[in-house]
């Protein structure tokens, strides 16, 4: 667990994440794992009980991940999001800016460098699942 | 135009620092070109056959002299003192070093430019009537909405790593100057009954291997929900897009496997969805942006008196003048296709020229055309003698819009890594084989578009006359297509038959514009001609 990259003050769940088959069958899991292309819709009568998701990217340029947290996100999920696979430094705001707060990279990201990548961009354009206040809205205070 | 604020003017800043951060990574080492190579991507910078290639954005292809300057500039400092305006009004240079392309950008970015998301799998630069503001026939000037989305779609979180990259183009008149229902979105705004204006939104069109017409989505969307609604299109694009073969992975082939009835489904529920997740800006923020495209300050009471006594200068005023929405004014197109020339290029010593006539003739404005021209929209009558007489001297007054020799040709084989045959030599040859300008104003209205491989940067899919380049066991072979139109009378070209050799395309097109002339009926442009007699007596003439 030294590579995770985590962005919240609770406890990291305990419980190995589940496939979305397996978590269908299993009606007491709070951990649940997501691939590329699994329909994140299919867990919004679930996200209450659910204390992480893991949203698998097999390769970085597969970004379908990013919908599916985006979408959990604006389901009110409030639980763990975690990106796991090919997360590279480069990803790093948008997949925070998505709605991502923990990652899990195949190879480490260097703490320093992800600080690095976070703060760079101090202003966004668009509202997402961040909370971040987008330009359009500072620029009619 | 628009003006970048202190944030539009950070974001670029901060991009230029991310990519020096990054090239330094990648010099040094701790990027592999695999991991690099997405990130250069997004921001314009290709490996071509001989170099790295860096696309500049242009937002629809509006720019001020300044601007244009700063782009003779750079072609100067850090190419070989030439540089191409492309098919996405954007424009290109060829012989970059990616040791200075963080100095390049620091440059570009010193005049608000950049060169964010000219490339990769994300939302591109997004392309407009090169008339807008200036044309009698638009409903407003499409280009407010334009910047609207333009500032929406850079840095995207979730659409920066979409199946494939995507093109909008946004016009607001019935008479289509930027192929827009060949885009991924393809936006018209109109105005509806109770004269509100919205967006009436076309998705899943495009060129490419599989040339397709965007189908109508909806037809009006209220403005306030421009955006949101683009943003429903594009999350069902990247949910449920091809992953699996790049050369399928376009939204054309979504909306085309779906169905455009399922599709628009999907893109609905999205929409409701996101209409309670205040993805857009409030009316003040539209309101701001308009505000940076009103008239400029036009002098009322001018004549509509032009002096044609010069023969010369009439012509070029016949064929590269258009009526602008002002009394006393007129749109002048500056050809890019000179004959012999290669289709869209310009030296520094031109960019700086037309810089200046930009400045003093156009108030301060010009814009690339995607047909790789450039127009001065807001030029007084009473000065168009003098601006052809500053034209003709640099060699940039070729008399020769829309007509055989105003071709588009994409980079080919002298440049391009997916190419498979030479664009550039074909097209000169075509322009000096009807270089007599008397015959190419006979032959009228006639749109010759040529792509060097399937991709169709070229746009050979939406010529009246296409050509496709491809390799027929090692040597270069030219189809011919016919038909095409990237217009509002927009059709896909046909293939006539087998293809032929470097010399015989040439002769081919001789060919078929001479059934054209010996067929056509009364007004009829050689594409009205093909499309009442159909394909036979073309191939008839070509393969006997």
């Amino acid at each position: 667990m030294d590579n995770i990259l985590r962005f919240r003050d609770d406890g990291a769940s305990e419980e190995p994440a589940v496939t979305l088959d397996s978590f269908f069958d299993q009606s007491n899991a709070t951990a649940v794992r997501l691939e590329d292309g699994e329909d994140a819709r299919q867990l919004i009568p679930y996200l209450d009980r659910l204390a992480m998701i893991e949203i698998g990217f097999s390769a970085f340029g597969d970004g379908r991940g990013y919908s599916a947290a985006r979408i959990l996100r604006e389901h009110g999920y409030t639980g763990e999001l975690r990106a796991q696979g090919d997360v590279l430094v480069d990803q790093l705001a948008f997949m925070r800016r998505c709605g991502f707060d923990s990652f899990a990279p195949e190879k480490p990201i260097n703490a320093a460098d992800a600080k690095k990548a976070l703060a760079r961009w101090e202003e966004v354009y668009q509202n997402a699942a961040d909370g971040r206040k987008p330009i359009w809205s500072k620029r009619h205070e | 135009m628009y003006k970048y604020d202190s944030y539009d003017q950070q974001m670029v800043d901060t991009r230029v620092e991310e990519f020096r951060d990054q090239v330094e990574r990648r010099i040094a080492g701790k990027l592999t070109e695999d991991q690099f190579k997405p990130l250069r991507l997004m921001n314009g910078l290709y490996l071509q056959l001989h170099a790295y290639m860096l696309r500049v954005a242009i937002p629809y292809g509006t720019l001020n002299g300044k601007q244009m300057r700063m782009l003779a500039h750079i072609a100067r400092k850090y190419d070989r003192d030439y540089a191409h305006f492309t098919t996405r009004q954007n424009i290109q240079y060829n012989w970059i070093k990616l040791a200075e392309t963080p100095d390049l950008l620091a440059d570009l970015a010193s005049v608000e430019m950049h060169a964010i998301q000219t490339s990769g799998n994300c939302i591109r630069n997004i392309s407009s009537d090169q008339y807008a503001g200036a044309a009698a026939d638009e409903v407003t000037d499409p280009r407010p909405y334009a910047e609207l989305l333009r500032q929406w779609s850079s840095f995207h979180p979730e659409f920066s790593f979409l199946p494939r990259k995507f093109k909008f183009a946004v016009i607001a008149s019935d008479e289509d100057r930027a192929a827009m229902r060949l885009h991924d979105i393809g936006i018209q705004i109109v105005r509806n009954g109770d004269g509100e204006i919205g967006a009436r939104f076309y998705a899943g069109g495009g060129m490419g291997r599989t040339p397709m017409i965007a189908p109508l989505i909806r037809d009006f969307v209220p403005i306030g929900e421009l955006v949101s609604y683009a943003e429903a299109i594009l999350r069902v694009y990247n949910r449920y897009g091809r992953r699996d073969n790049k050369y399928k992975a376009r939204i054309k082939i979504l909306v085309h496997e779906m169905g455009a009835e399922e599709f628009i489904k999907e893109v609905e529920a999205e929409f409701t969805h996101l209409q309670g997740q205040n993805i857009d800006a409030p009316a003040a923020e539209l309101e701001r942006i308009i505000a940076h495209f009103e008239d400029p300050a036009f002098e009322t009471g001018l004549s509509d008196e032009i002096d044609r006594s010069d023969p010369d200068f009439a012509i070029w005023l016949d064929q590269n003048v258009h009526a602008h929405k002002r009394p006393g004014y007129a749109i002048a197109t500056i050809s890019l296709k000179p004959v012999g020339g290669i289709p869209g290029d310009a030296s520094s010593a031109q960019m700086d020229l037309m810089a200046d006539l930009t400045e003093q003739y156009s108030f301060d404005e010009c814009r690339v055309t995607h047909s790789q021209n450039i127009v001065l929209p807001h030029v007084r009558k009473a000065d168009l003698y003098s601006l052809w007489q500053k034209l003709d001297e640099a060699g940039l007054a070729s008399p020769n819009l829309d007509l055989i020799s105003d071709i588009i040709a994409c980079p080919g084989l002298d440049y391009c890594s997916l190419a498979n045959a030479r664009s550039i030599p074909v097209a000169q040859k075509i322009a000096k084989r009807f270089a007599d300008i008397d015959r190419q104003k006979e032959l009228g209205e006639l749109k010759l578009k040529i792509s060097g491989c399937i991709n169709a940067c070229g746009h050979h899919h939406a010529g009246h006359i296409g050509i496709l380049g491809v390799d027929r066991k090692g040597t270069e072979n030219y189809q011919l297509l016919l038909g095409g139109s990237g217009a509002e009378d927009v059709s896909l070209a046909k293939i006539t038959g087998p293809g032929f050799t470097e010399d015989g395309i040439v002769d081919a097109i001789e060919t078929v514009t001479d059934v054209y002339v010996a067929a056509r009926e009364d007004g009829e442009r050689f594409v009205d001609t093909y499309r009442r007699l159909g394909m036979d007596p073309f191939k008839e003439a070509l393969y006997g």
